[in-house]
């Protein structure tokens, strides 16, 4: 299995047309979302804050810290290394009622943070679509959420955090203690050391419900509209739907909402009982059902414009109610795709790629739009910047996926955008160096013990050890 | 917070927890931090109780105090328990959770491994049942909630010395609780089945092992309903019959 999968940084995308096929002999210790790739390392957990470096002491093949691996590509595996696994460090170490400050052991996971939050009435200052991750994961990827365009990325609300290094240094990183640590932590995917605790400001709210607003709309223009009569709006993003052309090329829906400000009862939400059981067969998600369950969802909501109060599980994680919903794409895994095109190339990129999409037939239902907006992040490194931002996610199919995925991050590269390295398992070293040419500084900032298959993949940058 | 107004109805106020920094006791000692409990947390490595503490206090614990102590230093029991009911101000709970699994490997080879297991697994919890049990059947209540293990429901040659220091602990509660039950006096036998925590760690199969959140749910359970013995997963209960009914003609060749 391991020798037909791309391995190493590809120059060429000949390797990308071989595409794993068939089942793993063994079920690796740790998968990424996209189970794609899968790479055999030990997982070491840690429980304790003091636990790193001492845990690293006599290990030779590198180092990576990891959360909950909700990333989708290989940012969080490192072949036949050690992975750091920080979920049972997650301990609160303070919370001040009156100012919201949180601070916490790092492998704590945003649903525990809002198991705790929400009861005392406050609310994550920025959240993803998904609340299975960890703080620290949330560092490291600088992730986003819904309310981009007002709140910036998740590292804005980080006031302070350690960050301990594997020669066992430590340092306090705020915006004004060892700012560069500061700033290339952020976004850094992990490679600048072990975050052991970090502090977050939470937002008060006053109810779990979000008054939400469902419009749908046909075609960017009607998208752009929406989204500039939204700006006041906390949370926007759209559901496209990348199957059809014709009169419903990008069709979608356009959902906003804010927080209630009617004060109603804080309960911490249920445990989710859903689980998808197995692995669907590969032909379970083809063009014709991923068709159909666009048509669907469109016509989900009747009515060209829905407004109902919504609690917020259901607006910020609809799939979160289905763990290991990632099943439902069979063994072969899925890749995502999510890029940022500047506003300059916006309209124009998106509709570009919305249409070679469409062509190539290759599935996606998970199609999600948003225009970022112009708060900047603290991290050199972070993916969002003000444009329009899509993510997709297709099945693996074999000689179709990757050339598609190539040909449309050189299309990103023209239009002067670039890809999320969180959702990415397939950009080539020479794409991801144009993406982001602040990576050398990142370079000399990362752990030497401490690298991932990304960014061997990326940079051919290889650990001292 | 009205959860916590609800669910202060407990009687289970104050609470003493042996062994706090071990991976279940953490997971319970969070429950009745919610649910607003006095909680006095002893354990050995003093950074760790401090970050168990902390968050203890953030979980919305009434009142938090923390010993650090070598509970194999059993000369010490009656000083530290003693200081504990006077911190909390008396005593509805307590919880033994401290214990070590050991290295079977070397304990078949060297004794004094084995002498060791037995005394922080069995030696000690009898030295603190002794003083809890009179303390409570003085004052005619309170729960004594003991972690013991299915380990120790029949030898194995897999775990033996591990599973014999939980058997004599299992009989010692047996016992204890036929004596103390009458004076009003709870004593609680958990069985945990093999449980993902910081012990059980890198262990064959860990990833398949109790998720330590439900186990704690339901010690919590337990505790509240005066439950005598608690295998948990419940399905142990079946397991470990079995297990105890295969005949020891036909035990002694598995691999177990």
């Amino acid at each position: 299995m391991l020798e037909t999968m791309p391995t190493v940084p590809s120059p060429t995308s000949q390797s990308h047309s071989r595409v794993a096929e068939g089942s793993t002999p063994t079920k690796p210790a740790f998968e990424s979302w996209g189970r794609y790739p899968t790479y055999n390392a030990k997982v070491i957990p840690l429980h304790w804050q003091g636990d790193f470096p001492a845990v690293a002491q006599n290990l030779h093949n590198g180092i990576l810290p990891v959360g909950l691996g909700r990333s989708y590509g290989d940012v969080c595996l490192l072949k036949d290394g050690n992975l750091l696994a920080t979920p049972g460090m997650n301990r609160i170490i303070s919370f001040d009622p009156e100012t919201g400050l949180l601070t916490a052991e790092a492998g704590i996971s945003l649903a525990q943070i809002l198991d705790f939050a929400v009861p005392r009435g406050f609310f994550l200052p920025v959240t993803p679509g998904t609340k299975y991750v960890t703080l620290g994961g949330a560092i490291a990827n600088d992730i986003h959420g819904k309310n981009h365009h007002v709140a910036g990325t998740f590292g804005r609300h980080v006031t302070e955090f350690e960050l301990v290094r594997s020669d066992g240094s430590f340092y306090y990183c705020s915006p004004t203690k060892n700012p560069e640590f500061y700033a290339m932590t952020i976004g850094g995917l992990g490679l600048t050391g072990l975050i052991r605790w970090a502090t977050l400001q939470l937002k008060p709210i006053v109810s779990r419900m979000i008054d939400y607003e469902g419009i749908q709309f046909h075609g960017i223009d009607e998208f752009l509209a929406l989204t500039e009569a939204s700006k006041e709006i906390e949370y926007t993003v759209s559901w496209v739907d990348c199957t059809s052309t014709g009169k419903n090329f990008c069709r979608g829906i356009f959902m906003q909402g804010d927080h209630s400000s009617k004060r109603a009862p804080l309960n911490p939400s249920p445990e989710p009982k859903l689980i998808f059981p197995f692995d669907a067969p590969g032909f379970a998600l083809n063009h014709l059902s991923v068709a159909a369950f666009n048509t669907v969802f469109f016509h989900k909501q009747m009515k060209k414009q829905v407004v109902t109060l919504q609690d917020y599980e259901p607006f910020f994680y609809p799939l979160d109610k289905v763990l290991h919903w990632n099943r439902m794409y069979g063994k072969s895994g899925l890749l995502q795709f999510q890029y940022v095109i500047p506003w300059n190339n916006a309209r124009e990129g998106t509709v570009a790629i919305l249409k070679e999409v469409a062509k190539s037939g290759l599935a996606s239902f998970l199609a999600v739009l948003k225009a970022f907006g112009d708060v900047p992040s603290p991290g050199v490194m972070s993916f969002p910047r003000p444009g329009i931002t899509l993510a997709l996610d297709f099945p693996i199919k074999p000689n179709k996926s990757f050339p598609l995925f190539e040909r449309l991050a050189d299309m990103i590269l023209d239009y002067g955008g670039r890809l999320y390295p969180a959702k990415d398992a397939a950009m080539t070293s020479t794409q991801f160096q144009a993406f982001y040419p602040e990576w050398e500084q990142l370079a000399r900032f990362r752990d030497p013990m401490i690298t991932s298959s990304f960014w061997e993949r990326v940079t051919g940058d290889q650990p001292n050890l | 917070m009205s959860q916590n107004q609800t669910e202060n109805n407990s009687p289970q106020r104050r609470i003493l927890v042996l062994g706090a920094t071990s991976g279940i006791a953490e997971a319970t000692c969070r429950i009745w931090a919610s649910r607003g409990a006095s909680l006095f947390l002893v354990a050995r490595n003093p950074e760790k109780l401090a970050a168990v503490a902390s968050d203890l206090r953030a979980r919305g614990a009434a009142f938090v105090d923390t010993a650090v102590a070598d509970l194999d230093d059993t000369n010490s029991h009656p000083a530290l328990l003693g200081h504990a009911v006077n911190s909390l101000g008396g005593l509805d709970v307590a919880y033994l959770a401290h214990g070590i699994l050991g290295d079977q490997t070397k304990a078949e080879q060297d004794f004094n491994t084995t002498a060791h297991i037995l005394h922080t697994n069995f030696m000690a919890p009898v030295s603190l049942l002794t003083w809890l049990a009179n303390f409570f059947v003085q004052r005619r209540t309170g729960v004594i909630a003991v972690l013991s293990s299915v380990a120790g429901d029949r030898g194995r040659k897999s775990n033996y010395v591990y599973g014999s220091s939980k058997a004599g602990l299992s009989a010692f509660l047996d016992g204890l609780r036929n004596r103390v039950d009458r004076e009003g006096v709870t004593i609680l036998t958990i069985k945990p089945g093999p449980t993902k925590t910081a012990m059980t760690a890198g262990m064959k199969g860990s990833e398949k092992f109790a998720d330590v959140n439900a186990v704690a749910k339901s010690i919590v359970a337990a505790i509240d309903k005066r439950v005598d013995t608690l295998y948990v997963p419940f399905q142990w209960q079946p397991i470990m019959f079995v297990i105890r009914h295969i005949p020891e003609r036909v035990f002694k060749k598995l691999n177990l």
